[in-house]
């Protein structure tokens, strides 16, 4: 009996305990939650992992960047590492909102539902998503989306690419007739197609019989995936390989291999010096230091913003002298300039086949629905428009000159 | 001086008998050995003031009215699953298949909302989504049970198994029901209609989850103690040749048993796609099904002593996500923090059982550690 009694009462406890914070948080909620400095902002950052991770990393960096070059202090930001991609996420969103954050951001793709249902919960906070598909839909004052051009980053690796393969061609060293490239991707999703597309269309533009052969690794982050996918490509005679997965896999086995390679997301030059050319990365710091200001300004942060060269989000890293053709370093501001002043597009037309036809039309899929349907016109002005409808990519088309050696979709 | 070589420096004894007081004094002393530990691994490997660190666990878990609706829907999943393995584990049963059993009620809860999500009120969803829910995770215990019954297979590793099949087949559904198509996720399960959505009480979203664990845990605290099923499942678990003297049939027992364990994790799994977090993931279940074990197992299969080592465990686990987030550690830190703990308390089981006698003293109290 005694017993019995015991357990009514934890388990009354149990209940209660809440409600009296409840009581309790009434008064203390106010005390709780100061809105950082007078005319001042906290932050919050969500991220999937941890910097154990390079994609994490890249983002967790960046804020820091951000923060300091704001002069936003250690108590007025907060970082919430390891979170999942499902009710945690709402759950740290909704208590970061508690902590007197009045701008979140998240890094990760599989945040967006639970961002989406934090930002029509809390409406005088603003919630910014990379990577997401639906702010131009969601119609939601408060919920953002962003992304950045990494196409035209991808774009100049590959004339980098392009001027090395003709290197190689004149010194007679190519492996077949035609100068070949190898891409290791990880999923075929629009946002690797759009990057190995625009990095094969680089290196088109400066060496035209250029032909690539893609393959796919069904992961992120698989270093031996990488590798052997790497390797298969080298056996395949390819002259030169490229990356869109995260691990050291494909520039590793280059480097034993002595095939010429452009990395992504930073510098493998310490890893593979004698074979690293090139890498681009996306830089967050402007967008973050971007949707801070306007929360500081109070002005409105756009439903879908695109970082360019131009705003500093796409960045080229060091260019390796030893292996970059000669002369590369002076093509690549060329190029640069080009693209800001918009004299060179990207997806131009006039460089771009499908199944032997020139693309002069072309419906994707931009309003992420679930439909799968294509709902809007993107190929105007004798180019596709990438990332202007939606900061996400979209362009997935098979164009001609490129090889699929298999797809993987998850 | 010979008696005296023939002594060691200490010798364990089992104990006979150890009052309540002096158990809960044991392991109490534990717990404070273990945060002195905790402390000195602080300071020495980050030179962080511990209390600090100590208070900022407290504030993850119990700072703010959020965070403490967040620990207790923790809490009553974790509970009602270490309540649903306690049977099995008193019978001697060694079910390591909570976990699967719980992601055979997630699929099941979410196969019903995704494919009758037009078909049928939300209401019946919810009422279709509850049974098969129940019958999945009472299948998914039932098969491992009956073989175990039938031909005596081993159970450890045969519900370890069904826990990557269960798995292995909600990745499998993930990919078919995946949304946006090429992202590998679910996303939340009808976002809009919220059909087959449980309601939410009194406008707190994880107050039902709180009533079912409430419910759960009294159920199975009367079940084990004062009826003839749990008596016979307490019989087998001492001595099956027991059991079948005085006439329980063993094999029925094993069955019904882990017929109930199933249905608990099943109900847990429809809760937790239906109440919480209405999306399917592999991960959804977090290691739960194991976690659930040693909770059990530290409150020796008593439900209400679970609700206080559930309580430790996430405690810790959110105590461990806020110290990374104020300090600037890696989650890991916080895991090594709990890991201490752990060792501390499971450690404290030794000297409630064992006492030792070191050589010249021949003192009778048990030394503390």
């Amino acid at each position: 009996m005694k017993k019995r009694l015991i357990a009514l009462l934890v388990c009354l406890v149990m209940v209660m305990m809440p409600m009296l914070a409840a009581c309790g948080g009434g008064g203390g909620g106010g005390e709780e939650a100061p809105a950082a400095d007078e005319g001042g902002v906290k932050v919050g950052l969500i991220t999937l992992h941890d910097e154990n991770s390079t994609y994490d990393l890249n983002f967790i960096n960046a804020f820091k960047d951000s923060m300091a070059n704001l002069g936003i202090s250690e108590e007025n930001y907060m970082i919430k590492t390891n979170i999942p991609e499902g009710q945690e996420c709402y759950d740290t969103a909704a208590d970061l909102v508690d902590a007197g954050c009045n701008i979140i951001f998240a890094d990760s793709f599989g945040h967006e539902a639970y961002m989406i249902q934090a930002a029509k919960e809390f409406p005088d906070v603003q919630f910014c998503h990379a990577t997401g598909t639906k702010a131009h839909t969601e119609n939601l004052p408060n919920y953002h989306n962003a992304f950045a051009a990494i196409y035209e980053g991808r774009y100049l690796a590959g004339v980098a690419a392009g001027m090395k393969l003709n290197e190689i061609k004149e010194a007679g060293k190519l492996k077949g007739d035609a100068p070949k490239m190898g891409y290791v991707g990880a999923f075929t999703y629009a946002e690797v197609v759009s990057g190995y597309t625009s990095f094969y269309l680089g290196a088109k533009s400066v060496c035209p019989d250029v032909v690539m052969d893609v393959t796919f690794t069904g992961s992120w982050y698989d270093e031996t995936a990488e590798k052997e996918g790497a390797n298969k490509l080298i056996q395949g005679g390819c002259d030169l390989i490229s990356q869109h997965a995260d691990s050291m896999g494909a520039p590793t086995a280059c480097e034993e291999a002595g095939i010429p390679d452009v990395s992504y997301n930073g510098s493998t030059k310490s890893a593979a010096p004698n074979t690293y050319i090139i890498s681009s990365r996306i830089n967050w710091s402007p967008y973050y230091e971007f949707a801070v200001n306007a929360v500081k300004n109070g002005e409105e942060i756009p439903a879908d913003w695109t970082g360019t060269i131009d705003t500093g989000s796409v960045e080229l890293t060091e260019l390796n002298e030893d292996v970059a053709a000669e002369g590369t370093a002076a093509k690549l501001d060329e190029v640069k300039a080009g693209l800001a002043d918009g004299s060179i597009h990207v997806f131009d037309c006039n460089a771009i086949s499908v199944e032997g036809k020139p693309l002069e039309s072309y419906q994707a899929d931009v309003d992420d629905m679930g439909d799968y349907a294509p709902d809007t016109e993107v190929v105007s002005d004798g180019y596709f428009h990438e990332s202007e409808f939606r900061s996400a990519p979209y362009f997935d088309l098979n164009i001609d000159g490129i090889n699929l050696l298999d797809t993987n979709f998850g | 001086m010979d008696k005296q070589k023939k002594e060691p420096l200490i010798h364990i004894t089992k104990r006979k008998m150890i009052s309540k007081k002096q158990e809960w004094a044991i392991r109490l002393g534990s717990i404070v050995i273990a945060l002195i530990v905790c402390a000195i691994v602080t300071t020495i490997t980050t030179h962080l003031n511990p209390i600090a660190v100590y208070a900022s666990m407290w504030e993850g878990s119990f700072g703010t009215e959020r965070k403490i609706w967040a620990l207790l829907k923790e809490l009553s999943i974790l509970l009602m699953i270490s309540v649903a393995l306690a049977p099995s584990f008193k019978m001697k049963f060694w079910n390591l298949g909570g976990g699967g059993q719980t992601m055979a009620g997630v699929l099941a809860t979410a196969a019903c909302m995704i494919t009758l999500a037009d078909k049928m009120p939300s209401g019946a969803i919810m009422f279709v989504s509850f049974v098969s829910a129940l019958c999945a995770g009472a299948l998914w215990a039932f098969i491992p049970a009956f073989c175990k019954a039938k031909w005596n297979t081993n159970e450890t590793l045969f519900t370890l198994m069904m826990n990557y099949v269960a798995t292995q087949l909600v990745a499998y559904y993930i990919i078919i029901w995946e949304s946006p198509k090429g992202s590998g996720k679910i996303g939340i399960i009808n976002p809009n209609t919220e059909a087959g959505w449980l309601p939410v009480i009194a406008g707190k979203q994880y107050l039902l989850v709180v009533i079912s664990a409430i419910i759960v845990t009294i159920f199975m605290y009367i079940y084990l103690r004062y009826t003839k099923h749990g008596y016979e499942l307490s019989v087998v678990g001492e001595s099956q040749n027991t059991a079948k003297y005085v006439g329980i049939n063993v094999g029925k027992v094993i069955v019904r048993t882990l017929i109930l364990t199933g249905l608990i994790c099943g109900f847990v799994g429809w809760l937790l796609v239906a109440g919480t977090d209405h999306t399917m993931t592999t991960t959804i279940e977090s290691g739960r099904g194991f976690l659930g074990v040693m909770v059990a197992w530290l409150a020796h299969f008593n439900p209400i002593g679970m609700v206080l080592s559930g309580l430790l465990l996430v405690f810790m686990s959110r105590g461990a996500g806020e110290i990374s987030t104020t300090f600037g550690l890696n989650k890991s830190f916080g895991d090594i923090l709990t890991g201490i703990i752990l060792f501390f308390v499971i450690g404290s089981e030794f000297f409630i059982n064992y006492q030792i006698h070191f050589r010249k003293s021949h003192r009778k109290e048990g030394a503390d550690v």
